[in-house]
């Protein structure tokens, strides 16, 4: 049975052998299987392969692009970079991270609660990815930490950049960075590809409005990475681009002068240039330190800056609201001769008071103005005199006017804190309020108070367009060489100034947009402002100033915090004895030199009380300053138009 | 027959070194060399352990080969249980004494050597299952009592090596004797039979099994379940070979295994490694050199008179055909990724032993051809 038969051998042998053919044609179909499989994935694949591998292969870190600066008219950085010294550890490095703490905080200020937060991140990342231990230490800690490096494995000294304010005083235009917070890279798309851990970005002011372009481009370092993530070598390091940098219409010691003045006061300040609309100063106080917000923002400073009533971190001048009181009465005044409703010499007679719809109005002067016309009415801001020029022209005919001089609406680009105001009409009392018109509400308006909400800005612009004799201007910060068109037109007139140009050819040769249908009227308003500050009986005339170069013309203004008691009117009660929240804040809006404007000026002091008294002086010795830096600035800006 | 007896006893020294399959032999050598160059890339260009230690196996066990060529036929034939039984009981000895690593107990501590029975296990089936089908006359072949014995030598040390747990090598020790099984001239029924039969009874079996080895069996079964273990090794390893390309990206240039994506570069991956710097050249020039060696194989087999000799080449032949078509399946993401190491071109002694003692078998049979065995 074992030892099988020849024959019985040769037929098994020949079973095998056929049994081997059949498997060996199998083999066959299995070697071309994967021979075909290489093909598909070493040919027609390859490419596809080549890139999962590099996608392997390849980690690119980002490195932080050098925010872009900002400078004043005068190329003076008011926003700027510094060298930061900073603290790095590469938790990989140090054998003892604890005994390593310990030693770093005999050479650095670091608190058991930052070393809390460090451990946390140690623990949550890799130990060859650096961690900021301290992103700004002075020189003195810097080189104390150097000189004993030696005794510190895994602490790395790096010297950075980071944004830094020579001055408060331009805080909240400039506005200023913070670390990028997760709902700003929600909300911001150019952060999308742009955000690296520890970046700053702009948060408010100039600095958010400019952040797309002030960022600058991200660099990157490409490393080779193994499997766990670890860097090998670095292969490619693009540095990317620093920001662009900005040139503003500001002037710094204009900023700085103004800051010093109002500093006491929660109050506002704009100047403008009444030709191009270059805003060379826009104050509000009080300031705020905005270094601070750099390095990641101390609480308790925090708290002190939410906790002051005088509310610090608004600015003012665009996104505070304030009735604009008398010194809308310049605009119900052109709005009444525009549309023909009165003249300018037509009056009438103010006796302190008039009755109307059944209620008492009352003129701020008791007793009264006496016989007024147009220029009186604004010379001594009579009450009376515009409730019944507001009467006959309607407040729909005035909001008109309003919105055409800029009331109304946000007047710069991409400031999102600015507010728009209102200026209120009929519908829009339908629509926000759900009422209909009161008349009285008419006679209100035409005062500035009642529903009207305006910026300080705003204002100023009005006083710039009154001011240029009439024409529209776009309020700008950013430096531009372009658009001086008005400067071109006055060049012009003052060339040839028997040219009578209608109103169309402006329109044409200049691309002007006049604001008036006939320019005698404007020119009426401004001499009534001028009478205004410079003749006896003015509400600011004793501000004036007697030197021709810096002769203003200004409309004083008050707007109303709590409507004046029937009691506390016969009682005379004085603004100064009012508790500080219910005085009223105080304005005032000017262009100066009168006889050749050039700046207007707006000035808000918050319950400061009557205009003339407290915002007034402020505008008298800003307009000086700014008009003794004028040649300055012209030339400068000659100096320019030559590079052009 | 009694001539060709004594014509083969007479064989001078001379005859015998002239009858060696010198194209086997010679593309073992380079199939060695090449693994040899691998080895150095997976060693970061750099002569280090595995390297070192690969040199030394290969130049000692292809030397054990060409020895064990000179050895009778008739010897490996007697002893063809023997050997086996050897075998077995080295494996029942990985059961009590043998080291654990990475949760599965396969190896035996020889103190100059770590022995993997299993991978002996793989040759000693297929020579047992030879002699024994070698002396099964045709007409008893297909007799139930006849298949007992095969039964029972394949089931056992599959049961071993499956509950190391070694799924892969238990699978391919099975491939091995199952093949010797059917080329003798078992019927297909029977493999249906007893195929069913498993199905039947694996529920029973999987109820044996500890939580950790049912959860390893799933994952062989459906790699996504793992999808950072074995699912990642099979992404990581389509990626090196297909960024290989055409030509490769270079001896010691292959980023994907220098940078630690790829796993088990040593042992089970090593043909990805080697793929992924050749490239689609390279990879061809192995498979060829894998051909070559399998029909050398065969080829013994067709020459060899003795149907113990034919069973046993073609069985190797076979099983080494398997191994390496596995392995590459395996890594070019064809079949579930179960350890099976490339013959001769992965790190590993006793693989590398089990191939060469087989290689050596095979090669007797060359000599030796015409030498009958009963």
């Amino acid at each position: 049975m074992l030892s099988p038969s020849s024959g019985n051998t040769v037929i098994k042998s020949k079973l095998i052998s056929r049994r081997m053919f059949l498997l060996t044609a199998a083999k066959a179909i299995v070697t071309f299987g994967i021979i075909g499989r290489l093909v598909s994935l070493q040919i027609n694949e390859r490419t596809k392969y080549k890139t999962l591998s590099d996608k392997n292969r390849f980690r690119e870190w980002k490195l932080a692009p050098e925010r872009g600066v900002i400078r004043d008219f005068f190329d003076k950085e008011i926003a700027s970079n510094q060298q930061v010294y900073q603290v790095h550890l590469i938790p990989e490095n140090s054998r003892d991270i604890e005994k390593l703490f310990v030693r770093l905080k005999t050479i650095l200020n670091i608190t058991e609660k930052k070393l809390f937060y460090l451990r946390r991140v140690i623990a949550k990342q890799k130990p060859w990815e650096p961690i900021i231990v301290s992103d700004n230490i002075t020189w003195s800690e810097f080189s104390r930490l150097n000189l004993f490096l030696h005794e510190l494995e895994g602490v790395k000294p790096v010297v950075s950049v980071a944004r830094m304010y020579p001055d408060n005083s331009s805080a909240h235009i400039l506005g200023y960075v913070s670390q990028v917070s997760a709902k700003d890279l929600q909300t911001k798309k150019y952060l999308k590809d742009l955000h690296v851990p520890g970046m700053s970005i702009g948060k408010t002011g100039l600095e958010r409005k400019l952040d797309e372009e002030i960022i600058g481009k991200i660099g990157f370092q490409r490393y080779e990475v193994n499997a766990y993530g670890k860097r090998i070598k670095q292969i490619l390091i693009n540095e990317g681009q620093a920001g662009k940098s900005f040139k503003t219409t500001l002037d710094f010691e204009v900023q700085k002068f103004t800051s010093e003045l109002i500093k006491d006061k929660a109050a506002a300040v704009c100047v403008m240039d009444v030709y191009n609309g270059d805003i060379v100063s826009l104050v509000s106080s009080p300031t705020f330190e905005p270094n601070e917000f750099v390095h990641g923002l101390d609480k308790n400073y925090w708290n002190s800056l939410i906790k002051n009533e005088m509310k610090p971190l608004t600015n003012k001048a665009i996104s505070g609201l304030y009735p604009p009181g008398s010194t809308i009465k310049t605009l119900v005044a052109l709005s009444a001769l525009e549309n023909g409703v009165i003249k300018p010499l037509d009056t009438f007679k103010c006796e302190g008071k008039i009755e109307l719809y059944g209620e008492k109005f009352h003129c701020w002067e008791k007793d009264g103005h006496g016989i007024v016309n147009l220029r009186k009415g604004i010379q001594r801001s009579c009450d009376v005199y515009f409730y019944e020029v507001a009467r006959k022209l309607g407040v729909d005919r005035l909001s008109e006017t309003a919105k055409k001089f800029g009331l109304g609406k946000k007047v710069l680009d991409g400031f999102i804190e600015e507010r728009a105001g209102v200026v209120p009409n009929t519908k829009w009392k339908k629509k926000f309020v759900g009422q209909n018109w009161y008349l009285g509400e008419t006679l209100h308006s035409g005062i500035g108070q009642g529903y009207f909400q305006s910026t300080p800005l705003q204002l100023c612009l009005m006083t710039a367009q009154i001011a240029n004799g009439g024409f529209e201007i776009k309020p700008r910060i950013i430096f531009d060489k372009k658009n001086n068109n008005l400067r071109d037109f006055i060049k012009y007139k003052n060339e040839n100034p028997n040219d009578p140009l209608p109103t169309d050819l402006l329109v044409s040769n200049f691309e002007l947009k006049p604001l008036f249908k006939n320019q005698e009227h404007i020119n009426l308003i401004k001499d009534a402002m001028f009478s205004s500050s410079n003749e006896p009986g003015g509400t600011s005339y004793r501000h004036r100033w007697e030197n021709k170069k810096f002769t203003f013309a200004g409309k004083t203004g008050s707007s109303q915090i709590k409507k004046f008691t029937e009691a506390q009117r016969e009682a005379e009660v004085k603004q100064e004895s009012l508790p500080y929240k219910d005085r009223d804040h105080a304005l005032f809006v000017a262009y100066a030199p009168h006889s050749d404007p050039k700046y207007a000026i707006s000035v808000l002091v918050e319950h400061g009380g009557s205009g003339g008294k407290t915002a007034a002086p402020i505008a008298k010795k800003v307009i000086k300053k700014v008009l003794e830096r004028h040649e300055l600035r012209e030339r400068i800006d000659s100096l320019l138009g030559e590079q052009v | 027959m009694f001539r060709s007896r004594s014509i083969q006893s007479s064989l001078s020294i001379k005859d015998k070194i002239l009858s060696i399959d010198y194209i086997l032999v010679i593309s073992v050598f380079i199939l060695g060399l090449t693994s040899i160059l691998a080895m150095y890339s997976t060693d970061g260009g750099e002569l280090k352990y595995h390297t070192q230690s690969h040199i030394l196996r290969f130049f000692v066990f292809f030397g054990m080969f060409l020895t064990l060529s000179f050895i009778q036929i008739r010897f490996w034939h007697s002893q063809s249980y023997l050997i086996y039984i050897l075998f077995f009981i080295l494996l029942l000895g990985v059961k009590y004494f043998g080291l654990t690593s990475s949760g599965s107990k396969r190896w035996l501590d020889l103190y100059f050597m770590n022995l993997q029975p299993s991978e002996l296990m793989k040759v000693g089936l297929i020579l047992f299952l030879a002699k024994y089908y070698h002396r099964t006359s045709i007409e008893n072949l297909n007799r139930i009592r006849y298949l007992f014995l095969p039964i029972v030598v394949l089931i056992a040390p599959i049961i071993l090596v499956a509950t190391q747990p070694d799924l892969g090598t238990a699978l391919l020790i099975a491939a091995g004797g199952l093949t010797v099984a059917w080329l003798a001239g078992v019927r297909v029924k029977f493999f249906a039979i007893s195929g069913l039969a498993f199905l039947a009874l694996l529920p029973i079996a999987i109820s044996f099994l500890k939580p950790y080895q049912k959860s390893r069996i799933l994952t062989f079964l459906n790699p996504e379940r793992d999808p950072l273990g074995a699912g990642y090794q099979i992404i990581q390893s389509k990626i090196a070979i297909g960024s290989g390309g055409l030509f490769g990206k270079g001896f010691l240039q292959g980023s994907q295994s220098y940078l630690d994506y790829l796993p088990e570069k040593h042992t089970d991956f090593i043909f990805t490694l080697f793929s992924e710097e050749f490239g689609f050249f390279g990879s061809l020039f192995i498979l060829f050199l894998y051909a070559i060696i399998v029909w050398r194989i065969i080829k013994i087999g067709n020459v060899t008179r003795s149907n113990f000799g034919k069973l046993f080449c073609y069985g190797f032949g076979t099983a080494f055909f398997i191994y390496v078509v596995v392995n590459m399946m395996m890594v070019l993401g064809l079949l579930p990724i179960v350890g099976s190491p490339l013959p001769i071109m992965s790190y590993g002694g006793s693989s590398m032993m089990a191939i060469m003692f087989g290689l050596g078998v095979a090669m007797s049979c060359r000599v030796y051809k015409d030498t009958p065995v009963n």
